[in-house]
């Protein structure tokens, strides 16, 4: 099953911190987005294995945005 | 003769005209100095107000005397109530209202934390201090500088000095006072509990916002109108988007410009004799009771609306009504994912935040028009 990673607000995204291929766990960081001045760890939703990248550095990104999908 | 002229000569220097009450105040703008420069207390406000206070207890420099220079700053910015509602303008050019739109309930938890604002006051009141000045130490609780010293300038001007710098050191303090409170009156199930995703607001919803909120606030608190007024007022600058140009001058140079001013001017009210009194140590005192209540009265009527609504709110985020924006609603957000790694509460807390400014400000204007 493919679970997708959405920010969970809108905000600035400042990295990524997972490679496609890595196995994640649930609520490892993932991610870091920055709002209101602050940096902010995604926390993965479900435990799996990064399979795509979908977003930037410097994106601008909101709870629509799909910043990496998971395959569980 | 000449040894007369001589003496009369050193007589007129500082150096023997200084005070021991000088140079205990010396090392209070000190401390105040290092906190800023080094530990990054309020840097904006702390460098002009130490140096302020610095300044101001210098023997013969006529400064804060009538026509001096630093009384020229107090009187014609903070006792005419001039610069608060200007860094209120800029305060609304910088404020986003989306969050308090998506969900007005949390207008509540931003008047709830005004409990810390009475809760201090009755406290003043039985420390013997008089009406206005209970009023001015109570609304230390709101975590608003500019509306502290507003409040003060109006009702109680010889203890502004003292107000505004517990404001600001307080402010800076919230990541080591919310936990605690929080903490004693949330379980970790409450605060683990993630909120629904907020829906997204219209353009046209901001613009009609502050006309709207003006409308209500200043029709019912006609006192707090000075502050309210200017607040919208920024705000509609800067989401009607066609005035960029306003808007940026007031969040950027007019606010930076107008907090020099202030700065030096409540630095320079704290001379010796008016603020090495016991009085002080009570003010320094009920402000922290103050904000206790103030996280307190949040989190409490965020469970207390929990029973009766069915869109639950994370208690947690009553805590970020106590305004200090947004320091509050980040440590909410730090205690919810705490608790948590899945929740995110930082844009939930920014309603009851921003809200929080409004209820002080509010709260200011009752007392105004209850007391003046």
């Amino acid at each position: 099953m493919v679970v997708p990673v959405n920010a969970p607000m809108v905000g600035k995204l400042v990295s990524i911190d997972v490679k496609v291929g890595d196995q994640v766990k649930e609520n490892d960081p993932v991610a870091t987005i920055e709002a209101m001045k602050m940096e902010i760890k995604i926390y993965s939703p479900a435990g799996g294995v990064v399979k795509e990248i979908k977003a930037n550095p410097g994106d601008v990104v909101s709870p629509d945005t799909v910043l990496l999908t998971l395959e569980s | 003769m000449i040894l007369q002229q001589l003496v009369d000569a050193l007589n007129s220097t500082g150096l023997f005209n200084l005070t021991p009450g000088n140079l205990i105040m010396w090392g209070i703008a000190f401390v105040l100095m290092y906190l800023a420069i080094k530990k990054g207390v309020e840097p904006l406000l702390l460098v002009p107000i130490s140096f302020g206070i610095f300044v101001a207890n210098f023997p013969l420099t006529g400064l804060t005397d009538e026509e001096g220079l630093f009384y020229m700053f107090f009187k014609h910015g903070i006792q005419n109530e001039l610069i608060p509602p200007l860094i209120f303008l800029g305060l609304g050019a910088m404020t986003d209202f989306g969050p308090v739109i998506a969900n007005p309930k949390t207008l509540l938890l931003g008047a709830a934390a005004q409990l810390g604002v009475y809760a201090a006051f009755f406290t003043a009141l039985l420390f013997g201090f008089s009406i206005p000045e209970a009023a001015t130490i109570g609304i230390i609780g709101g975590a608003d500088g500019p509306t502290t010293i507003y409040l003060a300038a109006n009702l109680a001007p010889h203890l502004l000095g003292a107000v505004s710098v517990a404001a600001y050191s307080y402010m800076a303090l919230v990541p080591l006072i919310i936990p605690p409170v929080a903490k004693l009156l949330t379980t970790k199930k409450e605060r683990a509990m993630v909120m629904k995703q907020m829906r997204p607001v219209s353009k046209t919803e901001k613009i009609i916002f502050p006309i709207l909120a003006t409308i209500v606030i200043v029709l019912l608190v006609p006192k707090s109108a000075p502050l309210m007024a200017m607040f919208m007022l920024g705000n509609l600058f800067m989401e009607s988007g066609v005035v960029q140009r306003l808007t940026d001058v007031s969040r950027n140079e007019l606010m930076n410009i107008v907090t020099i001013f202030l700065g030096v001017g409540v630095g320079s009210t704290m001379s010796a004799e008016n603020f090495l009194k016991p009085q002080t140590i009570y003010i320094f005192i009920l402000g922290i009771v103050a904000f206790a209540f103030a996280v307190a009265g949040g989190i409490l009527i965020a469970k207390l609306m929990n029973l009766f609504t069915k869109n639950k709110v994370n208690p947690l985020i009553g805590a970020a009504g106590v305004s200090a924006v947004p320091m509050s609603a980040r440590v909410v957000h730090m205690l919810g994912s705490e608790a948590n790694p899945q929740n995110y509460l930082l844009m939930h807390a920014m309603g009851p935040n921003v809200a929080g400014v409004i209820g002080t400000a509010v709260a200011a204007g009752a007392f105004i028009a209850a007391l003046h």
